[in-house]
């Protein structure tokens, strides 16, 4: 089977700044991949990538065996920032509808079928009475919801989910995750899903895409989760350490994870590191 | 006996042409205002249409200085600037401050034009607040011309318009031109623009593109169903606010004014629907 996502020595740059430096790795199609790795260590970069927003400029990057082609149907997106204007009057249906073949010119048009699919996938995230209400009245976990609805839409063969879990209450981050991982399992579907935080995704993931400092390590969690390979990616010592199931990802004993100012300091040095050494 | 005096005084307005004209005049352009206002409201660039129609002051003031009607010099800046917005939209981080001094500084322009052709100034009321009781044949014909170009521009756009207005990120990575997008529909707000102040005033464009299609959201969340609605509210309020003045000899865009501002307000007042609508209920 050809996989879903291949990088062969792939270098992805952002105005001349290398965020993938010379990355190999295969994702498996049917795989629940979770993406984690410090701010701007390019996980939204990767995705843009994968989608044919963004060129490598070195080795290739395959998507179901062919070059990225932007608007590919085969790929359901959920981006990360996620633009709603504060008093949108739009109900749901009409929402999702726009994004179905949203490209074409002309008048738009909603026909039975569609009128179908868009029920059916809203049926399929729990989220039916959401069709006929305005945004504006939805709360954070409502819209998630229907963003999820709307990138099942055309029975996609690859979900790019950007910090999906991002402005959701630990409840609804859950059930979020329990709808993706239930959709996704039945239908065969390839996951990339990119997260700040491992602990909530650690039953459902089958293997780990782990960005940092220009580099990318996939695996199983034993196997990407270890003081060496993070050290390595985050470009300074880390502990790794496991407790009641847990796992805390720690850096002169603070938890990574939740420290954004660790991450934001992480960055600025990102900036210059550029040996390739640890695949 | 109710109808035959509605009807007496509804013929009786309708024995003038003037009347008939501004009756024309009136509801095409209170449809293309109601329709690309919708849009406007939607994208939430409301502000953008207000300074076009200030850029347009300019322009008509110095369409009169060189000895042209006011609506081509109208056209021909709205036109310009908006197309220059919808280029310049993403490299102006502030987009509310650059639009604000830049439709000030038209505004100083338009007061510049009209101070060196000062026999002009008597139709600077008009082209503020409009002049809807003197449209001639003419301008009907121009005004429909107008109407039938804005609105083919605007079906030729819209499916990525609305794609592009609801989701920007996901528009882009699905390949929506987003610039062009958002350039196309600049202009064609610049051309609704310029339709509009020829009958409530540069100053009053937003009693027909913002306030029906506001009243229309509140009311309806569909989109077919909120564009119907913002059109008819427009062409209610034109029509009813030039009855009213006929009646009240009250400037007819003060009357259309109260009418957007009260509808609005009504709308408002309105308990929000579909908070809680029983699923499966289409429509």
């Amino acid at each position: 089977m050809t996989s879903a996502v291949a990088l062969d020595h792939a270098t992805i740059q952002i105005g001349g700044r290398s965020v993938l430096a010379d990355a190999s790795f295969s994702i498996n199609q049917g795989e629940f991949i979770g993406v984690l790795g410090p701010n701007g260590a390019g996980k939204t970069t990767l995705m843009r990538a994968i989608l044919g927003l963004l060129p490598p400029s070195a080795g290739t990057l395959r998507v179901f065996a062919r070059a990225p082609q932007r608007g590919d149907p085969a790929i359901g997106y959920l981006p990360q920032v996620r633009t709603v204007l504060p008093d949108l009057r739009v109900r749901g249906l009409d929402f999702i509808a726009s994004s179905m073949h949203g490209e074409r010119w002309g008048l738009p048009s909603l026909s039975q079928t569609d009128r179908v699919m868009i029920e059916a996938t809203l049926d399929a995230v729990g989220a039916r009475d959401l069709a006929n209400r305005p945004i504006s009245d939805m709360s954070g976990g409502e819209r998630q919801r229907l963003l999820l609805a709307q990138a099942l839409i055309g029975s996609p063969k690859l979900l790019l989910l950007d910090e999906p879990l991002i402005s959701l209450d630990a409840h609804h981050q859950e059930v979020a995750i329990d709808v993706v991982r239930k959709v996704c399992r039945e239908r065969g579907i390839t996951v990339l899903f990119s997260a700040h935080e491992l602990n909530q995704l650690l039953g459902t993931l089958d293997r780990v895409l782990y960005l940092g400092n220009g580099k990318a390590v996939l695996g199983t969690v034993d196997e990407v989760i270890t003081a060496p390979v993070l050290s390595a990616l985050y470009g300074t010592e880390i502990q790794v350490v496991r407790a009641e199931g847990h796992i805390f990802v720690m850096s002169r004993g603070r938890d990574v994870e939740s420290s954004d100012h660790l991450h934001d300091h992480l960055h600025d040095h990102g900036h210059g590191g550029h040996d390739h050494h640890h695949h | 006996m109710d109808m035959v005096v509605t009807t007496t005084i509804i013929t009786d307005m309708f024995a003038y042409e003037f009347m008939n004209n501004a009756f024309a005049a009136a509801g095409i352009v209170a449809v293309v205002s109601g329709i690309v206002g919708y849009f406007l409201v939607m994208r939430g660039q409301t502000f953008a249409g207000h300074a076009l129609s200030h850029i347009g002051f300019a322009g008509a003031t110095g369409a009169g200085l060189i000895g042209l009607a006011p609506l081509w010099g109208l056209l021909g800046f709205t036109l310009a600037a908006g197309i220059v917005m919808g280029a310049l939209s993403e490299r102006i981080s502030n987009r509310d401050i650059a639009i604000g001094i830049v439709l000030s500084l038209a505004l100083g322009f338009g007061l510049l034009f009209l101070h060196y052709y000062t026999s002009f100034a008597t139709q600077a009321t008009a082209l503020l607040f409009g002049n809807v009781l003197a449209v001639d044949h003419t301008m009907i014909a121009t005004l429909a011309v107008l109407a039938v170009i804005t609105l083919a521009a605007l079906a030729a756009i819209m499916r990525p318009l609305i794609f592009a207005s609801l989701q920007p990120e996901l528009a882009e990575a699905k390949g929506v031109p987003l610039r062009f997008v958002s350039t196309a529909f600049l202009a064609i707000v610049a051309l609704a623009v310029s339709e509009c102040a020829q009958i409530v005033g540069v100053l009053l464009v937003f009693t027909l593109m913002v306030g029906p299609p506001a009243a229309a959201q509140r009311v309806t969340t569909g989109l077919w169903s909120g564009l119907m609605l913002s059109a008819t509210f427009a062409l209610a309020e034109a029509w009813l606010g030039i009855t009213l003045a006929y009646h009240t000899d009250w400037p007819v865009s003060f009357c259309i004014a109260v009418l957007s501002a009260l509808g609005y307000f009504a709308c408002l007042a309105m308990p929000a629907r579909g908070r809680r609508s029983p699923a499966g209920r289409a429509n």
